[in-house]
């Protein structure tokens, strides 16, 4: 049976961690159709169909998709659910939104945030922020599956040319309504998905301090992250929190400043490629997780830090 | 009005959780248990919406073993009026947690459930959408912000992109981010008054729900170790070292 995937997009663009989860779901099985409803997404549904790994486009247009509430959007899911043998989609916030709401209603018990496909009934997942990998192989025969998008490297965006194929809705709830979205509007990446995240601790002392982070995130153009300690202090707001209780983030450069290294952070970002830690007390846990470890003041470290970053952009000029 | 609040025993979130030598779990003997941290933000909601005499009563319910109760005698001390025990052990997956919540709302009605929007043991973030589905109710998940408009809801949702408004109809399931508020701590004197406070107990047969897994953990590992790392000396030779070994910047 042919495997279904769930697009995220805005009715204009898919959303990026769409391609990461048609990769794994290619992974289970090669004939993946993907379903893009919305209103107005027609430029969507063709810039799906052109992904060389999707074989099929299911392209539903109606005015109560547009916001993607999970009240309307899971019965659709439902509905042509039935020719498939897995559900996918990508476990951010969207996903996970919507993806428990359709198992519910298939009666499936749904296999959350997967980060390798062993079979198509067997997958790995980590539990406990990340602490343990846990194997599962689900025993439903409908199969409700989401993917952690950092786990899997994005699909081509082009080379392909599905078919697109235009297919009913289902009514409109009138249980919820969309009010508005408020996008963050930053320079900076999202702490989630940036490439290089700076994260500062209790060590900074103040939240002014943190202008020292700020000046080295926008020179590598980086996600400031905290730990819980900073936020708790009141140093920096908690949507920067990294950790078990903050965000997940696995960057390919982690640069941890003034942090000890508390259990909770390290589940937050030991996934990390690259890790530096920065910080005066030599014997910090912080440094057992580190792959570069600096032993020093960070109110002196921070500025050579970035007068030597300075330097590098001066030599590649 | 009445708000069911769910809570969830787990292993503490400041503890370092080990993996079983056999493979077969983690270690749970002897380790610190406490609610789900985002369940302390679901009941400190409710004792604020009851606070603010908008609500009458707060009913706790957990689902695991007997020492779940533990979770629940902790939200009657800080203002829930009494609670709901349903007993199972080993694993039980969020459809089953959900398909009993589904059955006490059915027995309790009430007009709002909240419940944290992940535990931080199996991180499967499914349980207050399943239960929505489940009752046709609306959800509304990773609340920061609710506020109640006569038999509506308005709530601000945590979304990847910055954060959404949504409006629901009550009767509604909200699961809650750490940053709807901060829970407080039981005063001692609460503490000793929970303990009168009345908890009913159940098995999950007496509702009826098949609790048996579908999902089944074929194994659990420790993560790949990291390489041991280096120190550096000094500032030049660390960034030297991200350019030229590391190639991140």
């Amino acid at each position: 049976m042919s495997v279904l995937l769930i697009a995220e997009h805005n009715n204009k663009e898919i959303r990026p961690f769409t391609l990461n989860a048609i990769t794994a779901a290619t992974q289970i099985d090669s004939d993946l159709h993907v379903l893009v409803a919305g209103n107005n997404c027609t430029d969507v549904a063709k810039s799906v169909s052109e992904i060389s790994l999707v074989k099929k486009v299911l392209h539903v247009e109606a005015a109560h998709y547009e916001n993607f509430l999970p009240e309307s959007f899971a019965p659709l899911v439902v509905k042509i659910s039935e020719n498939y043998s897995h559900i996918i989609s990508s476990a951010n916030t969207f996903g996970k939104n919507l993806m428990p709401r359709v198992a519910a209603l298939l009666d499936t018990s749904q296999v959350s945030d997967i980060i390798k496909v062993n079979s198509p009934d067997t997958f790995v997942r980590p539990i406990y922020a990340g602490n343990a990998f846990a194997t599962v192989k689900s025993n439903d025969s409908k199969k409700c599956v989401t993917i952690r998008p950092t786990s899997f490297d994005p699909a081509p965006t082009s080379g392909g040319s599905a078919a697109i194929e235009k297919i009913d809705g289902t009514e409109a709830s009138n249980i919820s309504k969309f009010i508005k979205r408020e996008e963050v509007k930053s320079d900076r990446p999202e702490l989630g998905t940036a490439r290089i995240v700076i994260s500062g601790g209790r060590g900074m002392q103040s939240g002014d301090n943190f202008k020292l982070i700020t000046a080295i995130a926008d020179k590598l153009n980086a996600a400031i992250g905290a730990s819980r300690a900073a936020v708790d202090a009141g140093y920096i707001t908690n949507d920067h929190q990294v950790g078990q209780t903050g965000k997940v983030v696995v960057p390919d450069l982690y640069i941890a400043v003034g942090i000890s290294g508390a259990i909770q952070h390290l589940a937050g970002m030991k996934e990390s490629k690259v890790i530096v830690a920065i910080n005066k007390d030599g014997e910090a846990p912080i440094f057992s997780v580190a792959d570069y470890g600096l032993e020093a003041d960070l109110f002196e470290a921070l500025p050579q830090f970035l007068e030597e970053l300075n330097k590098l952009n001066t030599i590649q000029k | 009005m009445k708000i069911l609040v769910a809570v969830k025993r787990v292993i503490d979130y400041n503890v370092q959780v080990r993996v079983k030598e056999d493979g077969t779990g983690v270690v749970t003997d002897n380790v610190k248990m406490s609610t789900n941290p985002p369940d302390d933000n679901a009941v400190e909601e409710a004792v604020k919406i009851k606070e603010s005499g908008k609500a009458k009563e707060i009913v706790a319910v957990t689902v695991g073993e007997e020492k779940a109760q533990e979770t629940v005698r902790k939200a009657l001390a800080v203002g829930a009026d009494r609670g709901i025990h349903i007993k199972v052990d080993g694993i039980v997956e969020p459809l089953a947690v959900s398909k009993i919540l589904q059955k006490i709302v059915e027995k309790e009605k009430p007009d709002l459930v909240f419940m944290g929007k992940q535990a931080i043991d199996d991180d499967c973030n499914q349980t207050g959408q399943m239960l929505s589905a489940l009752l046709n109710w609306p959800q509304a998940t990773f609340a920061s912000k609710i506020e109640i408009k006569e038999n509506k809801l308005e709530v601000i949702r945590e979304v990847d992109e910055g954060l959404e408004t949504i409006e629901v109809n009550m009767p509604a399931v909200v699961t809650c981010d750490l940053r709807l508020n901060e829970p407080r701590y039981a005063s001692l004197p609460n503490i000793m008054k929970a303990k009168k406070k009345p908890i009913e107990q159940m098995n999950a047969s007496d509702l009826g729900v098949d609790t048996k897994p579908r999902i089944q953990q074929i194994k659990v590992e420790e993560p790949p170790k990291r390489k041991a790392g280096i120190k550096v000396a000094n500032v030049a030779e660390l960034v030297q070292k991200l350019k030229n070994e590391a190639k991140v910047i």
